[in-house]
């Protein structure tokens, strides 16, 4: 079975991609998600507001108290090299690059323009193949208009496309209004890659102790639908590659998304959840389908389910609802 | 070949050739020489290599006592090995400089000289440490100047490498030690040229060596151990040679040539001055001023005080001299005179009895300086002119008023020798406010300078927090001798606007000098918010004012509260020191040094504040005439006790100074009480109570450590003239109808560290991040609270009884006798201390340790520890650092002593009295507050009985009466005494099973001298002496106190379970034997933010580094309990361990190192809570179960 695939012009041995968790924080997890079968790995987002943040917590910390008091001008000791900054994540990179040959593929959560560009650039010179925007922002200014956002977005883009000569992917969440319309302005802005979705952790209120409560909770199977939908209307009509992500618990929805058009199927929770053999056995599932139903390549089947392949599908531009109305036309 | 230059302070030049000429450093922290030893372990740690190629093991030890006996140990082994350490170290090492000598040992000690504590402990310099340790037969050679510091530094190197004697290299503590100035600094060439290796293998050679063995350390006995203590005199003799030779062979290398005593002034001179130190610095500059006027005075400065070459002094002094004075830096009570003094005049003796010289000079010693007093050119001609008095004084004193003994010589104040050419800058901030970093950064850009020398200094006040500094610089064209701080200043700033209200700063500034203001207000606004005395110093010496809001322009640049690079940049613009546009140049370069690395963005934040900065610097038109209203408000009201308003005003208004010596007890003592005069008014928020929301757990009290809340209840008729707003509730609880409570805040004494707010477990239904205790501006409720707060201390005192002072919901309305202490704000120590003076204040005994708490507790102006209204309250008392658990027990031997031969007597007196009733004073039970006040009761009766009994038994008993009331002693300090130098004390009170109660505040490193390890150093935490992280694991001292098997022991911490410490109060106290508490103490030197400290306790104790715990001896025929009262760890150590950059900052520096001692650390809290589980199995709680887990969640309450 040919599951050869190309994804933001990375050849890759399969459509099935780790993505970026904390099982690709270390160099010993990256190693057995290769060996049960990923095809790439997305390193889990280094984010500069987390670098920043931290770099002046350290500044703070060790200024504060100081210069105030005769027997104790300072309260740590001077030593070399202690500094925040991404060299940790750059290294990491470095070394996983080393050790697996499936491509490694950075993933970068910014916030300055300047944190942007520099990040990225460090990035590609420590070896990532790629780099995936995780645009994670919640508008909650009230001020900022959609059209705002939607600028700062292709912004970002097109910083660091100018920045690095490696694939640059995208990863963003649907609410927008016109989700069509950003999708191609991101890909007329240079992205590779667009990652649907992006999923935003609401947090919840703890009603005993009236705490705000951040959450994590795994996706389920349900989530892929809305992925699964804009892959089908994507599909051919975008230039850059397509990487579905959220709810892949199983080869079935692999299958789907790569029916609707995906390039790549990229999965976290369930490799949470399992554990990188998880992969192995999905590969088999996969595969078995495949055979069974007679393709020959994942590219055969690509996109098969696709709006363009499937024109005339009120499913997707309508939705259900249509088809409940329409149970009540008159037979004609 | 020129030789860099490098600004750098003493202890930095003297552990630059230490580090570079040794092999071991054994060392123990003390003030002000713990420098040495933590740049010497940087420097290891950097991997810097001495100049034979390899890098020195740095080793911190328990005590000086310790870091002497390893140095003994290493040098007896052959290893080149140095200390460094200051006063009470330096007598802890005395025993075993005694052997070093007697052995012939080459090594050098550099000691920053410091007071030693006698009426009390300071920690500034003097030369007290090195004179007491004159007779250990050590060569002593001072240094005085930082330049000196350096050189000298390597001569004795030199030199107890060729004579076998070991040296005390000495100089100044904080005056030489600390003074920032430009130096040569000399390369590992010029080490490497004053050292013979042939010398250092001689020394390899007599090393204790198995191949080669021999014994040392013999036992003599009268036959023969006058002629070996003999031996030694041919060594001796030689020293003054070898330290001639070492001196000429650096001047050979360096062009400066030292000697033993070096002659300054007149060829001819008649009177001369001889001392030694960086007063000879001060002493020399105005010899040279006088002699320009004919004085004809001159000065022998001392560097080789030991041996003390009398034909070396004799020679350096010209044969014209008729009078001579000597200076000491030190106080021999009871001696013919001081020790230089005593030395000279010797000599002079012995050389016209021998017929060296024809007639005898008038010698006149005196002493000044002591603990870094101003040694001013005011004083140095004082001390000339007094010997051309007709009665010159001898045993003078001169820096000081005494008006007891009448030593001291009259100085002219105005007699100033600053040189013109010399800029003189002063700068007034806050700690930590940036302003000393900056200052030192600019004494480096220009030192930088080829032609320009720069001297700075920096003085601190004794408050942790919010405390003032100011720095003392001088720019000139030649090197800087002034060794006294700025007299003539030409450039003043003031980076905090209300220091205006505080200080008289312009005292020193010139005629025409610039004065530069950080100031909220507007250029035109500001003239009317300043003193009236200010605004009439600046017309009367018409002063440059400019202004400039730092503030707003550090906001607006983003880097909100950073001002220091602004105000450097301002002093640049208009002091002229530099040319503007390359002062600011330079700036920018050292910006992009220090944040380079850090982020770009963080570099062009400080570039953009400082491109703002000119254009928001004003200039101020001084109107033509005074006219503030405003003054500076006095220091302490009229109302204040007399000693309060005669004495501690002055210092805490900065004039201390003028206080004389009639002043100042002549024992020591002190009064309590003093803090609540101290209005510091550090914060610009405090909290407000919520009385609807509130539900008077009692713990936002409980945890303040400044005791800024209080809480009664009184009666609602009480209330009845109160101030309007002055808020109160109902009691909550069934019974008191009638009863109010009410919750106030001592906004003045306030630091903000909104721990209050953390802790208080209410919240308002409304809105949910609303609590019952909310910080907000202090401002626009100031006066109102002021006006609450002084209603509330005319409201009677809660008394014991009638609350359950064992819930922590009780005990927030006893009085506290511990308040405002100069602590750190968010202090982790201090609220244990206020509950112990809650729970026993009224009849407590404390022998409190050196360390943090010895400084808030006791250092001047104010003490913290107060008393209740009947005038009782702890005595207090700090002996050593090393003594404490011991001076405790002395207190209980005493008490334990005179309550016998009280019972005695009463005994006695039976017939007198009535055997009932003797039976009843003796035999009352003691252990609660009620019974111990009935007790009091009691023996108050007794008291007046007795006066009417007219026998000498009785009279006797009258004097031991107040010893049958129950007394409390609390021996406490920090886990550096208790862990380390204190231990063996520790260790020895825990056996001897008396009732005492120890308390140990952990703060798990040295906090008050900067953060070095102790053996209470978690693993994997970073500290100073465990750079890399502390390799080993944290001593279980609870473990160790619950093997004797009569200990109480508890292990506390106040953020995971107030009623659990509570509980550990009452039961130590209440058990009849020796008590150990060891409380968790959050601290700055955690690298938190201290709000959250509380937190960090809760999170300690969750993931099992500190559980709770409470072992119970046995009694009764019981068996011992070991209550376990936290729960099995439930989340991981990191979750508690990364909230803190002493550990964090390990994963930044070395992530697989931080990796691996994080999984040591969670592997030590499996095994130890292992440990106390079995334990806890082993030795149940009483009732049979496991005692439930006393941690009380905070239950979420709704209030409406």
């Amino acid at each position: 079975m040919n599951l050869a695939t190309r994804y933001m012009g990375l050849m890759l041995d399969s459509p099935l991609v780790a993505s970026a968790s904390p099982l690709s924080q270390r160099l010993d997890t990256i190693r057995e998600l290769e060996d049960r079968g990923a095809s790439a790995v997305v390193l889990f987002s280094l984010f500069e507001e987390q670098i920043r943040h931290d770099a002046g917590a350290l500044d703070y910390f060790m200024r504060v108290g100081t210069d105030s008091f005769g027997e104790a001008l300072s309260y740590f000791p001077v030593v070399e090299g202690c500094e925040v900054g991404p060299s940790q994540y750059l290294e990491l990179i470095r070394k996983a690059s080393a050790a697996v040959d499936i491509p490694i593929i950075a993933s970068l959560n910014g916030t300055t323009d300047r944190g942007w560009i520099d990040f990225a650039t460090l990035m590609e010179e420590a070896g990532a193949k790629a780099i995936e925007l995780n645009i994670y922002y919640i508008p909650t200014a009230m001020h900022r208009t959609g059209a705002q956002i939607e600028e700062q977005y292709l912004d970002v883009v097109a910083r660091v496309k100018s920045a690095v000569s490696i694939p640059v992917a995208v990863k963003v969440g649907p609410y927008f209004s016109s989700f069509a319309h950003m999708a191609g302005r991101l890909d007329r802005a240079g992205a590779n890659a667009l990652v649907l979705f992006n999923r935003f952790y609401q947090p919840d209120f703890d009603i005993e102790t009236r705490a705000v409560a951040p959450t994590l909770s795994l996706s389920t199977p349900e989530e892929i639908r809305l992925p699964l939908l804009w892959i089908a209307l994507l599909y051919g009509h975008v230039k850059c590659s397509l990487a579905a992500t959220t709810g892949v618990h199983s080869a079935t929805e692999v299958i789907k998304y790569l029916m609707a058009g995906a390039d790549v199927v990229m999965s976290t929770s369930a490799l949470l959840r399992h554990g990188p053999s998880w992969l192995a056995g999905v590969h088999q599932d996969l595969n078995e389908w495949m055979e069974r139903k007679g393709y020959e390549s994942v590219d055969q089947l690509r996109g098969s389910m696709s709006h363009k392949a499937l024109p005339d599908s009120m499913a997707f531009v309508r939705g259900n609802y249509i088809r409940i109305l329409e149970s009540y036309k008159s037979p004609t | 070949m020129a030789r860099k230059m490098k600004t750098l302070d003493g202890n930095e030049a003297a552990a630059s050739i230490a580090y570079r000429v040794n092999e071991i450093c054994a060392i123990y922290p003390i003030t002000p020489s713990s420098t040495m030893g933590e740049l010497a372990d940087q420097w290891a740690s950097e991997g810097r290599k001495n100049i034979w190629g390899t890098v020195p093991h740095v080793v911190e030890m328990q005590s000086e006592g310790g870091a002497a006996g390893a140095v003994h140990g290493a040098l007896q082994t052959g290893a080149l090995t140095t200390t460094f350490t200051a006063s009470q170290g330096l007598l802890l090492m005395i025993p075993n400089m005694f052997k070093i000598a007697g052995e012939l040992t080459p090594a050098v000690f550099h000691v920053a000289a410091r007071s030693l504590a006698a009426q009390a402990l300071s920690i500034f310099g003097d030369h007290s440490d090195v004179m007491a340790a004159r007779m250990t037969g050590w060569a002593m050679l001072c240094s005085s100047s930082v330049q000196e510091a350096h050189d000298l530094a390597l001569i004795a190197q030199h030199a107890t490498l060729a004579s076998r004697i070991p040296f005390i290299h000495f100089f100044d503590g904080f005056r030489t030690s600390h003074e920032v100035s430009k130096i040569e600094v000399l390369d590992d060439g010029d080490v490497r040229a004053m050292i013979d290796d042939d010398l250092v293998r001689a020394h390899r050679d007599r090393a204790l060596n198995p191949d080669r063995p021999v014994i040392r350390g013999v036992a003599q006995n009268p036959d023969v151990y006058f002629q070996a203590r003999e031996s030694v005199n041919p060594y001796y003799a030689a020293l003054p040679e070898h330290v001639r030779t070492a001196m000429d062979r650096f001047a050979g290398l360096t062009g400066r040539q030292y000697k033993l005593f070096e002659y300054f002034g007149a060829a001819d001179a008649e009177r001369v001055v001889v001392l030694m130190g960086s007063g000879a610095e001060t002493a020399r500059e105005t010899i040279e001023r006088l002699n320009q006027d004919g004085a004809n005075a001159g000065l022998v400065q001392v560097h080789l005080f030991r041996p003390f070459s009398a034909a070396d002094l004799l020679a350096s002094i010209p044969l014209s001299v008729r009078s001579i004075a000597v200076l000491d830096r030190t106080k021999e009570p009871g001696a013919a005179g001081e020790p230089l003094y005593q030395d000279v005049l010797t000599a002079f003796c012995e050389a016209v009895a021998l017929g060296g010289r024809s007639s005898m000079p008038h010698i006149t010693g005196g002493r000044y300086g002591l603990s870094s007093k101003e040694f001013t050119p005011a004083m140095v001609k004082a001390v000339i002119d007094n010997l051309s008095s007709n009665t010159p004084k001898n045993h003078f004193t001169v820096g000081i008023n005494d008006d007891v003994s009448h030593t001291s010589l009259e100085y002219d104040r105005a007699f100033v020798t600053e040189a013109e050419d010399v800029v003189g800058c002063v700068f007034y901030g806050l700690g930590a406010d940036g302003t000393v970093g900056a200052n030192k950064n600019s004494i480096k850009i220009i030192g930088e300078e080829a032609s320009g020398y720069a001297q700075g200094f920096f003085v601190y006040d004794s408050k942790k927090s919010g405390s003032r500094t100011t720095s003392h610089l001088r720019f000139g064209p030649r090197p800087i001798r002034s060794t006294y701080l700025v007299q003539r200043a030409r450039f003043i700033a003031c980076h905090q606007f209300q220091l205006v209200h505080q200080l008289d700063m312009l005292r020193e500034a010139v005629e025409g000098a610039v004065f530069l203001l950080n100031s909220p207000f507007s250029v035109e606004g500001v003239w009317d918010e300043l003193p009236a005395s200010l605004q009439e110093q600046l017309i009367g010496k018409r002063i440059r004012f400019y202004v400039i809001d730092a503030d707003a322009v550090a906001e607006a640049a983003g880097m909100a509260g950073r001002i220091n690079t602004i105000m450097q940049t301002c002093f640049f613009a208009i002091s002229g020191v530099l040319p503007r546009d390359e002062a600011i140049e330079k700036i920018k370069q050292s910006i992009r040094a220090t944040y380079g690395r850090k982020g770009a963005d963080l570099v062009e934040q400080n570039f953009a504040a400082v491109d703002r900065t000119l254009e928001h610097l004003c200039e101020v038109t001084l109107p033509a005439n005074v006219t503030s209203t405003r003054e500076r408000a006095p220091v302490v009201p009229a109302d204040a006790p007399a000693f309060v308003q005669q004495v501690t005003a002055m210092m805490m208004a900065g004039r201390g100074d003028d206080l004389p010596v009639s002043a100042l007890p002549a024992d020591g003592t002190y009064p309590s009480a003093t803090a609540r005069w101290e209005k510091r008014n550090i914060s610009d928020t405090v909290p407000e109570w919520q009385p609807a929301i509130c539900i008077q757990c009692g713990n936002c009290a409980l945890v303040c450590p400044h005791s800024a809340i209080r809480v009664r209840y009184c009666d609602q008729s009480a209330l009845a003239v109160a101030p309007t707003g002055f808020r109160s509730a109902p009691l909550a609880g069934r019974g008191f109808p009638n009863l109010r409570f009410t919750l106030q805040i001592a906004v003045e004494d306030c630091t903000g560290c909104e721990l209050c707010v953390e802790t208080c477990p209410a919240r308002s239904l409304e809105s949910a991040g609303t609590r019952a205790i909310n910080m907000t501006a202090k401002a626009p409720l100031f006066d109102r609270e002021r006006m609450n707060f002084a209603f509330f201390e005319t409201l009677p005192d809660n008394v014991h009884g009638r609350m359950d002072a064992s819930l922590v919901r009780g005990v927030q309305y006893l009085t506290p006798m511990f308040e405002y202490s100069g602590a750190c704000a968010g202090c982790g120590e201090t609220p244990y201390l206020r509950l112990l003076t809650q729970l026993f204040g009224d009849r407590l005994l404390v022998a409190n340790a050196t360390g943090c708490s010895s400084i808030y507790g006791g250092n001047l102006p104010t003490t913290p520890w107060s008393i209740n209204r009947d005038g009782h309250g702890p005595a207090w008392a700090n002996s050593l650092f090393e003594d404490n658990a011991e001076f405790g027990l002395g207190y209980r031997l005493s008490l334990d002593k005179h309550r016998e031969q009280a019972r005695e007597l009463l005994e006695a007196l039976e017939p007198q009295l009535g055997a009932d009733r003797v039976g009843e004073i003796r035999d009352a039970r003691q252990v609660t507050p009620e019974e111990v006040d009935q007790q009091r009761r009691r023996v108050a009766a007794l008291a007046v009985d007795l006066a009417a009994i007219d026998r000498a038994d009785a009279r006797a008993l009258r004097g031991l009466l107040e010893h049958l009331v129950r007394r409390s002693v609390w021996i406490v300090g920090g886990d550096g005494w208790a862990y380390d130098i204190g231990y063996g004390g520790l260790d020895h009170v825990l056996a001897s099973g008396r009732n005492v109660n120890i308390l140990v505040l952990d703060t798990e490193v040295y906090s008050n001298t900067g953060g070095q390890a102790s053996k209470s150093t978690p693993r994997g935490a970073v500290a100073k002496f465990a750079a890399g992280g502390k390799r080993g694991r944290k001593k279980d001292l609870g473990l160790m106190a619950v093997a004797y098997g009569n200990v109480y022991v508890a292990q506390i911490a106040m953020g995971a379970s107030p009623q659990q410490t509570l509980d550990a109060f009452l039961e130590a106290e209440a058990h009849d034997g020796p008590s150990l508490i060891i409380a968790y103490s959050h601290c700055i030197a955690h690298g938190i933010n201290m709000r959250y400290g509380l937190r960090q306790q809760k999170l300690a104790t969750d993931c099992g580094h500190w559980p709770l715990y409470r072992f119970k001896p046995p009694t009764n025929g019981y068996a011992p309990q070991f209550v376990l009262d936290s729960q099995a760890p439930s989340i991981p150590v990191k979750a508690y361990a990364y909230n803190e950059i002493r550990y964090k900052m390990l994963t930044y520096m070395n992530p697989d190192e931080a990796a691996r001692l994080l999984a040591l650390a969670q592997q030590d809290v499996d095994q130890r809570w292992s440990v106390y589980t079995s334990m806890a199995e082993r030795w149940p709680a009483r009732s049979g179960h496991p005692e439930r887990s006393r941690i009380g969640r905070k239950e979420p309450v709704e209030v409406s």
